[in-house]
């Protein structure tokens, strides 16, 4: 065992699983409020911790360990295509921003679907988009539960299942104490050492290749392609590249991880610095990273799967006990992706399926054990699945990104900012989103990409349609916002 | 129709006004970077230029432009964007 990339990394569990307890202790003071408390963090987060937390969401194992290693392959072209990136930075909180903030507060909304469910106060919406995140988010989760258990193992040499445990007991434990808040505040920690980490790991690497000049000069002696927006092969077109603005860009705005990040905060003035420093911080890890995966090429060629490029050259570049730290950053990544997850999907079934359908009337104590419960069995079925990957669960990761966009994107900007929509709207944007993107992605398979885009551009616009088109001919109506509000007030006077 | 839109939120105006900037900066963002990348690398490769050691295409669409872009989010959230409280006012319990 590679004691010297251990301890360092241990370290940084450590501090973690006590961010967790401390948070969790914060938790406890606040009685009654408990679900907002466990599930939202008590929507008290500042501008630091919000940027933070959206940023570690999403940066997740493909910011860390696919996306460098497609880098390193592809050469400048694809660090291009990853700066689209640097948009979520404020386009989620420009545009969700005050109005869902508010709305949110308004409808008592603790999750995306209980948003959904009292702007369009239909059954069939709440339970598409339960359906939709437990099924996707449950997949992309395990997938990052794999991810992170190959790079314990890759880094200390312990076995897959062995690796897998000790992550899946460091996740389980703080998810379980600590709820929203812990993961939050852990997520702020993760998310500062990843931006430092990528600043000493890129540091290094030009170090070792010799300055930026160099670089570039063996990597045009090797193949010029490398260094132009085209791609190693040349196979990089202008519309392939531009189509990830929409899944990895403005699309972001309808995963519902990051949505449900949009609601929690305490201020207009927090959300203002979450606004400059989430682009900030996106913008340095992508730029970084992504350079460092080229950059690498020179200096070890010859590396078969690109997950590794970046373990291998930290170990190269680095002193093992600095490899440590760097290396947590991408653990911290794929560990706050993973847990934010876990606490999404364990709310979607406690608040939405189980609050809404099963037992309304449910005391504070079962609701409490519920979700404490939950999100511990969710963990464990990860865990087993993790074990032995079904093929099943690969498949459904596929489509979780794109496919959850294409569902929820319209039915929450087009819901906050356009009057007439309803949910028959909604609804048919879900399914045609859903659909037509399994669909087209079968296709694209088959056939290559239709219109030399990405298999998320056309579903999106395809639900943009189907959204349109069904709230203008079914029921069309104007929602008025301030009617709605007085009607909440009174049913809330009512009881 | 007349009456809905005198009596929305002030806050939402405010609101609507800053998704629309969001809107406008993504697309600046957005024509900066696929200008610069394509406009500079599309020519051949013994012609690109270099700052910094890098290709300089890359160099103004990546690294300035995101540099552009922080330093529009910062002046756009500094002199255009409001603060609004997100609890209702009127409290009538």
């Amino acid at each position: 065992m590679n004691w010297s990339v251990m301890i360092p990394m241990l370290g940084f569990l450590l501090i973690i699983f006590f961010i967790g307890i401390w948070a969790s202790r914060k938790n406890a003071a606040s009685g009654d409020s408990f679900i907002q408390d466990y599930f939202l963090g008590g929507r008290e987060l500042g501008g630091f911790v919000l940027a933070m937390t959206m940023v570690a969401t999403y940066g997740s194992a493909s910011s860390f360990l696919g996306g460098p290693g497609t880098a390193y392959t592809m050469g400048f072209g694809w660090v291009l295509l990853a700066m689209s990136q640097v948009v979520t930075g404020y386009f989620v909180l420009m545009i969700l921003g005050k109005k869902f903030a508010i709305l949110a507060r308004r409808y008592k909304a603790i999750t995306l679907v209980d948003f959904l469910k009292m702007r369009y106060r239909s059954t069939a919406v709440v339970i598409l988009s339960a359906f939709a995140i437990i099924v996707f988010l449950f997949s992309a989760m395990a997938a990052q539960w794999i991810g992170g258990a190959r790079l314990v193992e890759s880094l200390t040499g312990i076995s897959y299942n062995g690796a897998l445990f000790i992550f899946a007991v460091s996740v389980l434990v703080y998810v379980t104490i600590g709820g929203f808040r812990a993961v939050a505040v852990t997520d702020a920690v993760q998310g500062a050492a990843m931006v430092v980490g990528t600043f000493v790991l890129l540091v290094a690497v030009i170090i070792a290749g010799g300055g930026i000049p160099n670089i570039i000069g063996d990597l045009i002696s090797e193949n010029p392609n490398l260094v132009t927006p085209f791609g190693n092969e040349g196979n990089l077109s202008k519309a392939y590249v531009s189509s990830f603005w929409i899944l990895v860009g403005v699309g972001v705005v309808g995963l519902p991880q990051i949505a449900v990040r949009s609601m929690a905060y305490k201020s207009s003035a927090g959300m203002h610095r979450a606004l400059i420093i989430g682009t900030i911080v996106t913008g340095i890890i992508m730029l970084n990273m992504h350079l460092i995966g080229v950059f690498a090429r020179p200096i070890m060629p010859g590396i078969e799967v690109g997950d590794t490029v970046i373990p291998l050259i930290s170990m190269e570049v680095l002193p093992p006990w600095l490899a440590g730290i760097v290396l947590a950053a991408p653990l911290a990544a794929i560990m706050s992706t993973v847990d934010s997850l876990l606490i999404l999907v364990s709310s979607t079934v406690v608040k939405d399926v189980y609050l809404n359908y099963i037992k309304p009337d449910a005391t504070i104590k079962a609701v409490k054990r519920a979700s404490f419960g939950v999100t511990a069995v969710l963990g464990i079925i990860v865990y087993m699945l993790a074990l032995n990957p079904p093929d099943l669960l690969i498949f459904l990761n596929l489509f979780a990104f794109g496919g959850l966009e294409a569902a929820f994107i319209w039915p929450i900007v087009m819901g906050l900012y356009w009057k007439y929509s309803n949910k028959y709207g909604a609804i048919a944007s879900m399914i045609t989103g859903i659909t037509s993107y399994i669909a087209l992605h079968f296709y694209n398979e088959a056939y290559g990409n239709l219109l030399g885009v990405h298999t998320v551009a056309l579903p999106v616009l395809l639900s943009f349609i189907a959204f349109v088109v069904f709230s203008l001919v079914i029921g069309r109506k104007a929602h008025s916002f301030e009617e709605e509000w007085k009607e909440l007030k009174q049913e809330a006077l009512g009881k | 129709m007349k009456k809905t839109k005198e009596s929305e939120d002030w806050r939402f105006k405010i609101a609507n006004r800053e998704a629309l900037i969001g809107v406008g900066l993504a697309l600046f963002n957005f024509v900066w970077w696929f200008g610069f990348a394509y406009g500079l690398g599309s020519r051949p490769v013994e012609e690109y230029t270099y700052v910094f050691g890098l290709p300089s295409w890359f160099f103004y669409s990546c690294v300035v432009g995101f540099v552009t872009t922080v330093i529009l989010v910062i002046l756009v959230v500094r002199f255009f964007f409001k603060e609004v409280p997100f609890t209702e006012e009127e409290d009538e319990q």
